[in-house]
């Protein structure tokens, strides 16, 4: 085992390769114990209560928000004609580019066979699955009457009319809806093997009635297993086009309008590319607490931290060369539409958003090309957040400076948030934070089954 | 342990490492046994070959699946925009494929997925809420955790008790059990 790699100075090249994806001296059963106790053994303790009380008291503000949406009506936003979009829209593009990081550490990395993912992937998927959740409220509510949102689905309807399959909205519908259900089969999948090892280190009979139902029966088998690893190699390679494309489509609901600032080729690349940008700061805006508050750090390494900080910082030059792009196409094209609004990102009313928007989103993360920051706990927590701070402001700038200045000065319009747009999105954030807390509590937080696999590759090489 | 009506269901080898438990199924297929299966925490790399475990259906199935999908999906959008419902956007030909791709390449993944996932689960047999390898104590303790077994079932027509557990014995097992289908 490579037991000094940990004590050795961290920034010789030499040494930082062998920097291990788990900590050395982890046996099949300590690791097992170690995952599975969170969820069997460990007590609450105030801290997971105090932190489960508050996500749930913003949880209570997203049912207040949405109540009054549902009385009132979407006149209670701050929306308007022409800036229709707003919050809605910015929070949907939002949340919906978070769930990305999930799937591509789950997905591609798998295909990639990077063995960094493995400590990893499994909470990243339920942050994928949990901010999918997220975004699917607000196309819902966004449309005034979700009540009747089962209009956007195709079914046989006595009046005899179907969807219009050449709508991006359309696309939408089918990009998100197949998107959260190819994320839970993947998140279960990886999960059975795992409840089968719950089931039979539960210590209460009701828990083992639970997760052996949940594993439905799962022993082991190297029959089950075979065509375990098929299905799951195949969905990793299904799920990798899907998470391309979901973005893709949702970046059409712009680019296929012909606003100004929408109407451009480069939004499907740009926008894949900042959605694994978000992602992955949200992943580690949750993993850097996570693994400090369950003692995880010995499977979530400082190698983990610096491989996402490394993506951030490669996805974030992508999104600059996005931004740069939109810039000069604008002003290369010779359309005045485009090159005015693009004058407006820079003096208009809301250049202060698109200012912070740079600062947040391709100054700042410049920062992680120096070793030092790459491996400060600290600093990777502070500049995920503000690049999620960043990727909000982008799609701000996107939906509201192009609509509040459209082709005609008699069209333009100014647009501000009202207080229960705020609340809405908050509550969001509520919801998401508050099944975070629960996942931790409920499911194991890492799979334990690829851990073992990891320990079985680690003792391998050292034999 | 002896019931009455129990039956028996096989004999089972404990090992203690993935590799012990590769050789020991290496052995076990070499001495012509059919009706076995081993028992892992993980997925053991080479273990379905050691064992003589041809190809599964999965990858095909899935691609039946995903065709179902793609084809199902894109005939449907044709027909309702096309022969049910036709609608008249901006002189566009009524069957403006390109439009159609995103979400018949939707309905392809989505098809391709559930039938992966749903095909794996009914070829595993699954749900199975009991089987009679669960009987065993250290098994049903152990088998998830950090042990690694092998059964050979009764039912193999060169299965006899006595030999079939002295074969076991020869592998240098941590235990040999007997399987009580109960």
């Amino acid at each position: 085992m490579s037991v000094p790699t940990t004590t050795a100075p961290a920034n010789h090249p030499e040494i930082r390769r062998l920097v291990p994806v788990l900590a050395p001296g982890y046996t099949y059963e300590s690791v097992t114990e170690k995952i599975s106790d969170v969820v069997l053994k460990r007590p609450l303790g105030i801290p997971w209560l105090a932190g489960f009380a508050l996500a749930f008291t913003f949880l209570m503000v997203l049912t207040v928000a949405v109540t009054w949406l549902i009385a009132k009506g979407v006149g209670i936003w701050g929306i308007n004609i022409p800036i229709g979009w707003g919050f809605a829209i910015v929070n949907f593009v939002w949340w919906i580019g978070i769930g990305h990081a999930g799937t591509l550490i789950s997905a591609i990395l798998f295909l990639l066979n990077q063995k960094w993912r493995t400590s990893i992937n499994r909470f990243a998927e339920a942050m994928t699955l949990f901010a999918v959740a997220c975004a699917g409220i607000f196309p819902l509510i966004h449309t005034g009457r979700p009540w009747m949102a089962y209009y956007m689905f195709p079914y046989p309807s006595t009046m005899g009319i179907w969807p219009q399959f050449r709508s991006p909205l359309i696309w939408d519908v089918f990009a998100v809806s197949t998107y959260g259900t190819v994320s839970l089969l993947f998140w279960f999948v990886g999960l059975i093997p795992d409840l089968a090892t719950l089931r039979d280190r539960a210590p209460h009979k009701w828990q083992a009635y639970i997760f052996g139902g949940l594993a439905m029966g799962w022993r082991g088998s190297a029959r089950h297993w075979h065509r375990y690893q098929s299905a799951y190699m195949l969905l990793a390679g299904l799920a990798t086009p899907l998470v391309l494309s979901v973005h893709t489509v949702v970046s059409f609901d712009f680019s296929v309008a012909i606003v100004p600032g929408w109407h451009t080729t480069i939004f499907p690349p740009y926008f894949v590319a900042g959605a694994i940008y978000s992602g992955f700061a949200m992943v580690l805006t949750i993993a850097i607490p996570l693994r400090k508050a369950y003692g995880l750090e010995d499977f979530i390494t400082m190698r983990h931290l610096e491989n996402m900080a490394k993506v951030m910082l490669a996805t974030g030059l992508i999104v600059a060369y996005g931004y740069f792009f939109e810039f000069f196409l604008a002003r290369y094209s010779g359309n005045k539409f485009d090159m005015f609004l693009v004058d407006q990102r820079l003096h208009g009313p809301y250049a202060p958003y698109y200012y912070a928007l740079i600062l947040c989103n391709i100054l700042t993360p410049q920062l992680l090309w120096i070793g030092k920051v790459r491996r400060s706990v600290f600093m990777l927590f502070i500049l995920s957040l503000i690049i999620n701070l960043g990727m909000w402001l982008e799609r701000f700038v996107i939906v509201v400076i192009s609509l509040t200045r459209d082709f005609m000065p008699s069209a333009w319009g100014r647009y501000s948030a009202t207080v229960w747009d705020y609340a809405t999105f908050l509550g969001t954030l509520g919801l998401f934070t508050t099944l975070l807390f629960l996942f931790a509590r409920a499911l194991p937080a890492i799979s334990i089954a690829e851990m073992r696999e990891l320990v079985a590759h680690q003792s391998g090489e050292h034999e | 342990m002896e019931q009455q009506h129990s039956q028996l269901y096989g004999v089972m080898a404990e090992f203690e490492t993935a590799n012990q438990l590769l050789r020991a199924a290496e052995k076990v297929r070499d001495a012509g046994y059919k009706h076995m299966d081993a028992y892992a925490p993980f997925p053991v790399e080479g273990l379905s070959e050691a064992l003589g475990l041809g190809r599964n259906l999965v990858p095909l199935l899935t691609l039946c699946g995903g065709l179902c999908g793609g084809l199902g999906g894109f005939g449907f959008e044709y027909w309702v925009n096309v022969v049910s419902y036709p609608m008249n956007v901006a002189g566009r030909p009524l069957n403006s494929w390109p439009a159609f791709i995103p979400v018949t390449f939707e309905l392809t993944v989505l098809g391709a997925a559930l039938t992966a996932v749903f095909g794996m689960i009914a070829l595993n047999g699954l749900p199975r809420p009991h089987h009679p390898v669960f009987n065993v104590h250290r098994f049903a303790s152990r088998a998830t955790t950090d042990k690694f077994f092998i059964c050979i079932e009764a039912t193999d027509p060169k299965f006899s008790l006595a030999d079939t557990a002295r074969f076991l014995e020869s592998l240098h097992p941590q235990h040999v059990t007997e399987v009580q289908d109960e």
